[in-house]
């Protein structure tokens, strides 16, 4: 099962080694040769030789996740969070430390111990601590260090259509891209980046672009769904059910006009149930491509989670195969029309 | 001047939906330049040969301007928006707003007790439409809106939706129709998506690769009451920027531009501008870096329906640009 | 005093506000001549020092570059007030509580000497104190008449603050713009060093440019040079009381040798491995985001770059009495030039194997 092999994976900004491996591994016998960059992104390339547009289909293979700032002499590890995560939901979790998988849980101070006042108030922080079991900080030494990555430690399940789990986003982008390389001959070079560093600045998969020079580009993503009690329906952003979500402007990109109707014909065509992205804020690695060199038309297409950047999110599997289709859809265009 | 001000500001063109204004700047000034073109992102670059001993310069003013972005339509017909650009909520409620169809809309509020909760999920617009149906038979979500365009005159004064940026824009237009002999070859670019993250001009520049590059943009002044602290006012010229939060002009740029103003006894101020920014801070940044610099058009009341310029400043704007591309750099 | 204590003590009393760095970079090109083959600007005014492979193969050499920012924060003129006070903002973040009584040095047409003015404590009451002045509220008083203000000061001039570098107990020193002149020292002592060393890759050292308004230099100057590999030198944050050593270095103990997504593994663990077998003192810094120093515009350059991140300990950063010690400078250098003289073509290529 990809979805569930690449979200238990960890893969922190700038540690994405394991889901780097399971992907090599699921394209390998299918394309005509794949390659590392200096970021560590990594670019698996079918239908080089071939004629018509050259195609990015980027998503990106970090989470966000913890870093491991100080050993405490208790043998407590302080931390920091890496790429945006809201910190009231991290007390009372387990986590993973760095390549050897060291297990351990963000405690807090018992119930019992806390004086009313303090419950009505997060605990920032500086007061949460992972605990690994280290008596001292020679202990923890020997476990870990300074700079270590950790992740949750949430595994996928799935209940009818619905799957959770974590790093959906945007470990759903990858096995969709993974998907469509294993099921589709294309009729022109696409070029499936698997991108580093989104969650800390958009840093990975504009320098692939700069290389590939691709005349488009399409950003398969994980997006944030606030379909949920205390949302107002012109707030939800995205439905989960709904179909991909095709987004028309965010803070990084304003999609390509002639993408963003090949798309919507695409939906049509194929009678693709779809949603626009209801709003513009958060952006994508489709903004830093498109502002690659003198430009690259650039678009998104995400399927929408709930509860996203934190341990446990939700998703719809057919909206997962839904942005399948679509991509599937488009590409049939692009191979009679051309770009 | 104030006739081809009043045609301009009047295009919709918010940021991604440049097309129109692109059209009429094209059919504007083919006629001035020796090559045009729309490159990938949709910036129109237009190119003026010089004698071959001069430098590469682009000007860069951009088209597009702030604006809505329509983002649900409920079963009343009420639609939900949120901004394109730098656009404040607290100042929408009662503004008149068109889509790309002429349709016009006005901003209403939900029930609020104080000013401070009014942000864009509180605002909606209603265009007339009673249902969801009548609706969507005029907008769709992701659909755009702009302020209704409105144009007034008053003495040496214009009072204008949008002069932010089409006056740059009908100030490049018009050096374009006085400008007779420079020996620069010179990029006249007419950029896309500045408001959002001054976007157009970056790739643009990189595609040309000039030696210099100005931006011709809008300022704010601090000439009305208990304003900002900031020198630029409303008649006293063009205003040379030395900085703003997206870059410092080029010293030698900064030298060029007040020497050849006071060369030639161009009305001129100094700007220091502590927020905002123009296409020069992305050009300036492009490859190896492009000297760059801002040649500012004071404004009153910058991104509100009425914004506000003083015909001299435009004036001594247009001369400082071509007085400019006449010297030797 | 040692040859580097007067170097850092010229570069932190000369001016080189963001966009305005010419007279650093001056005294720095004089002073890195001897020790490389080539100096040259671009520009944006980023000051490269080239100094080239030993010749050993007909292979272009890799080029690894290392940067240090020459600008540092100041403050400019926004309005001249009718009486002749100065309004102005602050070039780069600046604590505005820093600048009350401060003796300044305004870059007009020639530098005049002016004064942060505070209201006397008479005249001030009890409210007022419990609250920090505004930039926007605060003035500079010019030691000049109206008429030669108008004639010597005029809208977008730089303004310093007035301040002479100090040698303190021990190897430490205080002074202002010690961030990140203390970078280029590093770049200075890590040229001298190589003297001694045989290399197999260029080297390029570069004083960048506007570091404070947006890491704008290093951004241009990648592109530029096109290194495989590129080093940000900087400061970073030394321990105090109320800076706990999760956010800080300490003074005195060594070079920072910063973790995070913007420093390249094999970067970090070759820096790691010189350190231990050359027995020089050092420390780990984790940042877990790129942003803050050269490295963010370094990693992106082009089709990417391997960074890494090397800092010198500070206290009381962006004020102007910024504080370090002497010796974390040097033992930088020595780590740098070591490092430097340990790469060649093959640990470069493995460079882009993940």
């Amino acid at each position: 099962m990809l979805l569930k092999k690449l979200t238990e994976a960890m893969g922190v900004s700038s540690n994405e080694d394991e889901v780097r491996e399971i992907i090599k591994a699921e394209v390998e016998p299918y394309v005509d040769r794949y390659y590392t960059d200096m970021m560590g992104n990594l670019i698996a390339v079918k239908g080089e030789d071939k004629s018509g547009p050259r195609v990015v289909l980027s998503a990106h293979m970090d989470e966000v996740g913890l870093m491991i700032t100080k050993l405490e002499d208790s043998g407590l590890l302080k931390f920091k969070t890496v790429g945006g995560i809201d910190e009231r939901i991290l007390v009372s979790k387990q986590v993973q430390i760095g390549k050897s998988k060291i297990p351990g849980v963000i405690g807090a101070k018992a119930i019992h111990l806390q004086q009313k006042e303090e419950q009505k108030k997060p605990i920032p922080l500086n007061k949460l601590y992972i605990d690994i079991g280290a008596k001292n900080k020679e202990e923890a030494e020997k476990l870990v260090e300074l700079g270590d990555l950790a992740t949750f430690t949430t595994k996928y399940s799935q209940i009818g259509e619905y799957a959770t789990g974590k790093a959906f986003d945007d470990r759903l982008g990858c096995a969709a891209i993974i998907e469509l390389m294993q099921e589709e001959e294309f009729d022109f070079p696409v070029y499936g980046v698997f991108a580093v560093q989104e969650e800390v600045g958009l840093r990975g998969s504009a320098r692939a672009a700069y290389a590939i020079e691709p005349d488009l580009a399409i950003e398969l993503e994980g997006t944030s769904a606030s379909d949920v009690p205390g949302t107002e329906k012109h707030g939800y952003s995205t439905t989960v059910g709904e179909g991909p979500a095709i987004t028309v402007m965010d803070s990084s990109v304003i999609t390509h006009k002639k993408i963003l109707k090949g798309l919507l014909k695409a939906a049509e065509k194929n009678e693709i149930k779809y949603q626009y992205r209801r709003t513009n804020v958060g952006g994508t690695d489709a903004g830093m491509i498109s502002l690659v060199k003198e430009g690259i038309p650039a678009a998104v297409i995400s399927v929408p989670c709930r509860y996203i950047h934190s341990p446990v999110s939700l998703m719809n599997l057919d909206d997962y195969q839904g942005l399948k289709a679509l991509v599937k859809g488009y590409f049939a265009e692009l191979e009679k029309e051309g770009f | 001047m104030k006739d081809l001000i009043e045609e301009i500001t009047g295009i919709f063109g918010p940021s991604g939906s440049e097309e129109k204004v692109r059209t009429v700047i094209n059919k504007k000034i083919s006629n001035y330049v020796d090559g045009i073109e729309t490159d990938k992102l949709g910036n129109l670059i237009a190119f003026k040969k010089g004698n071959g001993e001069g430098k590469k310069i682009m000007l860069a003013a951009h088209m597009d301007q702030i604006g809505l972005l329509i983002t649900h339509i409920d079963e009343n017909g009420f639609l939900r928006f949120t901004k394109i650009g730098g656009v404040n909520p607290k100042r929408l409620i009662g503004q008149r707003f068109i889509l790309a169809n002429g349709m016009t809309g006005t901003v209403g509020v939900e029930k609020v007790d104080e000013e401070k909760e009014i942000k864009f999920d509180k605002l909606y617009l209603d265009i007339g439409a009673s249902s969801r149906e009548e609706a969507e038979k005029h907008v769709s979500i992701g659909d755009s809106a702009i302020y209704k365009p409105q144009f007034d005159v008053s003495g040496n004064r214009v009072i204008s939706s949008y002069l932010d940026n089409r006056l740059g824009c009908a100030v490049l237009i018009m050096v374009l129709e006085k400008l007779k002999k420079s020996p620069h070859d010179i990029y006249f670019v007419f950029t896309v998506q500045e408001e959002v993250g001054l976007r157009g001009a970056k790739t643009a520049a990189y595609q040309i690769n000039p030696d210099l590059a100005l931006a011709v943009d809008v300022t704010i002044t601090g000439d009305t009451p208990e304003a900002h602290t900031m020198d630029v006012a409303l008649g006293n010229g063009t205003a040379i920027k030395i900085k703003d939060q997206a870059s410092i002009t080029h010293p030698m740029i900064k030298e060029l531009l007040i020497l050849t103003a006071k060369k030639h006894g161009i009305k001129h101020q100094l700007e220091v501008l502590e927020h905002g920014g123009t296409d020069a801070g992305s050009i300036h940044l492009t490859r190896g870096g492009i000297p760059s610099g801002t040649i500012s058009l004071p404004i009153r009341y910058v991104h509100t329906p009425s914004e506000m310029a003083d015909l001299n400043d435009i004036k001594a704007s247009i001369e400082l640009i071509l007085r400019v591309l006449g010297e030797e750099i | 005093m040692d040859d580097n204590f007067t170097l850092l003590k010229k570069l932190s009393e000369t001016s080189g506000i963001s966009g305005y760095e010419q007279q650093v970079s001056q005294i720095i090109s004089e002073n890195f001549a001897p020790y490389c083959d080539e100096i040259k600007g671009d520009k944006m005014g980023n000051l490269m020092a080239v100094k080239r492979a030993d010749k050993d193969s007909s292979n272009r050499a890799p080029r690894i570059m290392l940067a240090a920012h020459m600008d540092e924060i100041g403050l400019m003129v926004t309005k001249i007030e009718e009486k002749g006070f100065i309004r102005f903002t602050s070039v780069g973040g600046i604590d505005p509580r820093t600048l009350l009584a401060q003796e300044v040095v305004i870059h007009g047409l020639e530098d005049i000497p002016g004064i942060i003015g505070a209201k006397p404590p008479h005249l001030t009451n009890e409210n007022d104190r419990k609250k920090s002045v505004e930039m926007e509220k605060m003035f500079i008083d010019p030691v000049l008449g109206k008429e030669d203000i108008d004639k010597k000061i005029s809208v977008g001039d730089l303004i310093s603050i007035k301040r002479e570098f100090l040698s303190l107990h021990g190897d430490s020193a205080a002074g202002k713009a010690v961030d990140d002149r203390a970078g280029v020292l590093v770049l200075y002592q890590t040229l001298k060093e190589l003297q001694q060393l045989k290399t197999k890759v260029d080297l390029y050292a570069v004083a960048t440019v506007q570091e404070e308004v947006g890491i704008r230099g290093a951004i241009t100057s990648t592109f530029n040079i096109n290194p495989e590999i590129g080093i940000a030198i900087d400061v970073c944050h030394a321990t105090m009381p109320g800076v706990d050593e999760e956010d800080a270095a300490e003074m005195g103990k060594g070079p920072a040798i910063g973790v995070g997504p913007h420093v390249h593994r094999s970067i970090l663990q070759r820096l790691k491995e010189t350190a231990v077998n050359y027995g020089i003192e050092h420390q780990i810094e984790p940042y877990p985001s790129p942003r803050g120093t050269d490295t963010w515009g370094i990693q992106v350059a082009r089709t990417g770059v391997a960074s890494g991140l090397i800092s010198i300990p500070l206290r009381y950063m962006h004020t102007s009495v910024e504080t370090l010690s002497l010796t974390d400078i040097k033992k930088a250098g020595q780590l740098l030039a070591r490092f430097i003289a340990s790469l060649d073509a093959d640990f470069v290529e493995g460079l882009r194997c993940y």
